[in-house]
């Protein structure tokens, strides 16, 4: 029973970590309702972030996190002036094709690089233990961590002009722009941070497990869940759904092989999918 | 009678078709590859046709769904793969012949997408993309934990099962002309849709699905329908191209790059277009077998195929074709 | 004359707000039925109950005698009822006529390819597009989209034509045009209730109205009844630009 407990709370523990992940899918889907297939290379880039910083500067594994924040935001931003700016408003085919175009370029360069090995980056941290289980620090530090970033993230969006400017265009762009509200950057500021959240919660997620470039497939599909599970465009949702997420992972891993969770979780994107086509939590704009 | 009047007006139908010069122009695209290897028997440009003839056949099929009813398909690859395990199976275990193993591919694959087809094509856009990988996902994994078709070891072919075709040389052949008629048939299969009822309802769908539904258009039978007449000649051709290998095994089946380089050559030819996928295909083929030769970077060739697919979408939209439409406008009844 | 449709305590609610209740009326065989209200008053959300785009919470429609109630849209297109949209839905990579030829493949009379073309050339001429034909919908102005719509319906063969503001946003002469031709469609034996705001227009064209307001039917009658009926008069009150165009309503009506 208490296998069960502890299997729960690891399971929202790193669940909160897909949730951050999620949440910078979610937030450019709900601002310019383009879908970021670049998700998971943005991921991959902070896991390797991580890796970089760690191994090459000796830097301290959660040293990283500030510098891949601001090299997040940087690269999306980038990002949104190659391949989203001329997408928007146009039929969402072309977004769909245009970021799973540059999603293959940086996969493929980072195989070029670095191959599929398997690259770890271990952190020392000692854990929480309750009788026989213990929850690994590393766990319960990305909770934290993704908690803290969490809440700047909802500072940053209901307290500053930047970010009520985001919500603003999220909200009606052609009144924002009426209003005076220099949109096109504004997307552009919105699409780099939620690049920037997938890259944080990609080396939070380097921290956890080990990884290979090709690991960003993985965990787009489960943002994606995530997104669903939480509806689109609700940052709020995808927290929440990221939790509920680990908790399904953190209940049924034990009882089947590795290869299945993923095939699981598909499973129920779809079936959420057919059931409620808008999400399971609909945020009303 | 009223399945002869039927009949009568399929056929009128058929009959208008051959009479349009695009008809001819497929044929003479088929006459070209199957004499050009013949020449000086050239197997080096046998084998490399025969690559792009399988680009070609996915990026026709691909453009059912994708060009004509604007759902983006990007595991497609499935089909290939699971048409080539179901081939492959059939003539090893139960020691069917090629022609009836091929068949039954595609008819099996057929009919597994139009049941499934019903229930992921009431997903809209980024989500139908979205779980067409993980259709593809879920049945690679699937065949890794089925022990009758050799889970993740894959499925042996007896060198023996190439004397139904002639002894293992002759084989290389006969399974490239087969692939030919495929590569034709897709193309054939691209232009009747395209300049039919059926094609109309899906060109309406991929234009405003909710304006097409009122307008009369039944969406859910139509798409069902695009997604698993897409699926026959891919499963066909995969069935083919693993009896040729005479080796199956999961990550090749279900090698979702393939997919995502189907998609390029799509879009690099011109989404909508029954020839873009022939330039494209052909085009895409030179292009991979240099980057091959010249680079030992094994997924330099992805890079190239992403790079490809943005400076389409962000530049030349309408690929080959539409640049060809737009510089010379009346080949746009000619050449479709 | 014949109800060819009947409504019949329709309501549906959208999260809390109850859009149409207990609405009930029928429509005659071969008449013009006008649906008018302020807006938000539940019109559209109306039309797209009928055509089957919303399923009711409660209520039927029956389309001459048979129970259509949430029957699929394209179903509704092959029982022969077409309609247009308020905010214009052309097929904008198609042509004029490929856009009016799907309607005629997939309405009532289901026509094979060849005559579907020559039905959608039919419809467009009748609705004045005939000098655009192989225009791409996306090229039309404002007005030509507007026709293209109303083409696009009327390819379909319909019995029962649903009109929403085919009007809004045309000038005088457009209007005068459009009014022309909805009156031809009639002749042509075609059922038409439409939702309009040109007050005079829809005084003049239609045998009946039925004043809707915040969902629920307010009146129903003859121009003349429904412009000096107190209640309509108090609803449009609130607002000021449609009083006034109600007036004048009935001073033409």
């Amino acid at each position: 029973m208490l296998g069960i407990v502890a299997s729960i709370i690891d399971g929202i523990l790193v669940g909160s970590v897909y949730g951050l992940a999620a949440m910078g899918l979610t937030l450019i889907w709900g601002v310019m309702d383009v879908v970021n297939l670049t998700h998971g290379a943005l991921i991959v880039a902070g896991m390797f972030a991580l890796f970089l910083l760690a191994h090459a500067l000796g830097l301290p594994a959660y040293g990283a996190l500030p510098i891949v924040l601001v090299g997040g935001f940087v690269v999306g931003v980038l990002l949104y002036w190659v391949s989203v700016h001329r997408m928007i408003g146009r039929p969402p085919l072309m977004s769909l094709l245009s970021t799973f175009a540059v999603n293959l370029v940086l996969i493929g360069l980072g195989t070029d690089v670095w191959g599929t090995d398997l690259f770890n980056v271990p952190v020392a941290l000692p854990g929480v233990s309750f009788g026989r289980y213990t929850f690994p620090g590393t766990h319960i530090l990305a909770a934290v961590l993704t908690a803290v970033i969490a809440g700047g993230m909802y500072l940053f969006l209901y307290g500053t002009r930047l970010g009520k400017a985001i919500r603003a265009v999220a909200n009606n762009r052609d009144a924002a722009e009426l209003v005076g509200i220099p949109t096109t950057r504004v997307l552009s500021m919105a699409f780099g941070l939620g690049a920037a959240l997938a890259a944080v919660s990609g080396t939070l997620i380097g921290t956890l497990f080990p990884f290979t470039v090709l690991s960003g497939d993985a965990y787009q599909l489960k943002s994606f869940v995530v997104t669903v599970l939480g509806g689109l465009g609700n940052p709020t949702g995808a927290l929440l759904g990221g939790i509920v997420l680990g908790l399904i992972e953190g209940l049924a891993t034990p009882f089947m092989p590795v290869s299945w969770t993923l095939v699981i979780e598909f499973a129920i994107f779809v079936a959420v999918l057919i059931a409620f086509p808008r999400g399971l939590l609909v945020f009303r704009r | 009678m009223r399945v002869m009047n039927q009949l009568s007006a399929h056929a009128r139908f058929l009959v208008q078709l051959v009479r349009r010069p695009f008809f001819w122009i497929i044929g003479l695209v088929t006459a070209a590859f199957v004499v050009a290897p013949i020449i000086g028997n050239n197997v080096e440009l046998r084998e490399g046709l025969l690559i792009a003839c399988i680009y070609i056949i996915l990026a026709s099929n691909l453009n059912l769904m994708v060009g004509y009813a604007g759902y983006v398909n990007f595991g497609s690859i499935v089909f290939f793969g699971l048409g080539g395990y179901i081939c492959v199976y059939l003539m090893s275990a139960a020691e069917w012949p090629l022609a009836a193993a091929t068949l039954a591919a595609g008819l099996c694959v057929f009919a597994l997408a139009y049941l499934f087809g019903f229930g992921i094509l009431r997903l809209r856009g980024p989500f139908f993309a979205l779980a067409t990988i993980g259709i593809n996902e879920a049945v690679a994994a699937f065949v890794i934990n089925f022990p009758p078709w050799g889970g993740s070891s894959g499925l042996y072919l007896s060198p023996e099962l190439f004397r139904q075709v002639g002894g293992p040389m002759q084989a290389l052949w006969v399974i490239y002309f087969i692939i030919v008629a495929i590569m034709a048939l897709s193309l054939y299969l691209s232009f009747a849709i395209k300049n039919s009822k059926f094609g109309l309802g899906l060109l309406a769908i991929g234009q405003n699905e909710d304006a097409a539904a009122v307008l009369g258009v039944p969406t859910a039978r139509y798409k069902a329908l695009a997604y698993s007449v897409s699926a026959i000649l891919p499963a066909i051709a995969g069935g083919l191209y693993f009896f040729k290998s005479a080796y199956i095994q999961p990550p090749d089946a279900f090698d979702l790059n393939l997919s995502l380089e189907a998609m390029a050559v799509m879009m690099l030819g011109g989404q909508g277009t029954v020839t873009g996928p022939i330039l494209a295909g052909y085009f895409y083929e030179e292009l991979r077998g240099w980057l091959l030769t010249s680079d030992t970077f094994s997924h330099f060739q992805l890079v190239v195929a992403g790079a490809l697919l943005l400076v389409i979408v962000l530049f030349l939209p309408g690929g080959f074709m539409g640049w060809i439409h737009d510089r010379w406008p009346r080949l746009r009844k000619v050449l479709e | 004359m014949t109800a060819i449709l009947d409504i019949q305590g329709l309501g549906k609610n959208f999260g809390g707000v109850q859009a149409v209740h207990q609405l009930s009326f029928s429509v005659e065989e071969h008449e013009i039925l006008g649906l008018i209200g302020p807006n938000g008053a539940g019109k559209s959300t109306l039309f797209n109950l009928i055509n089957g785009v919303f399923k009711p919470d409660r209520g039927r429609v029956i389309l001459r005698g048979v129970d259509v109630t949430a029957e699929a849209p394209h179903r509704m297109a092959r029982r022969g009822m077409a309609r247009t949209h308020q905010i214009v839905q052309p097929l904008t990579g198609m042509t004029v006529l490929d856009n009016c030829t799907v309607g005629a493949c997939f309405g009532r009379e289901n026509l094979p390819l060849l005559a579907a073309r020559e039905a959608a050339h039919e419809a467009a001429t009748f609705v004045g597009l005939g000098d655009r034909l192989e225009r791409p919908a996306s090229a039309l102005t404002i007005a030509g989209k507007k026709r293209l719509e109303l083409a696009r319906a009327l390819s379909s063969q319909p019995t029962l034509l649903l009109l929403d503001e085919v009007l809004a946003g045309l000038n005088p002469t457009e209007v005068d045009h459009m009014i022309d031709v909805i009156r031809r469609i009639r002749t042509r034996g075609v059922t038409i209730i439409m939702i309009e705001h040109l007050m005079q227009a829809i005084m003049s064209l239609s045998n009946r109205i039925v004043v809707l307001n915040s969902g629920q039917k307010l009146a129903e009658g003859t121009p003349q009844e429904v412009a000096n009926n107190p209640a309509v008069i108090e609803a449009y009150l609130g607002d000021p630009k449609l009083a006034e165009e109600l007036h004048r309503g009935r001073r033409h009506g």
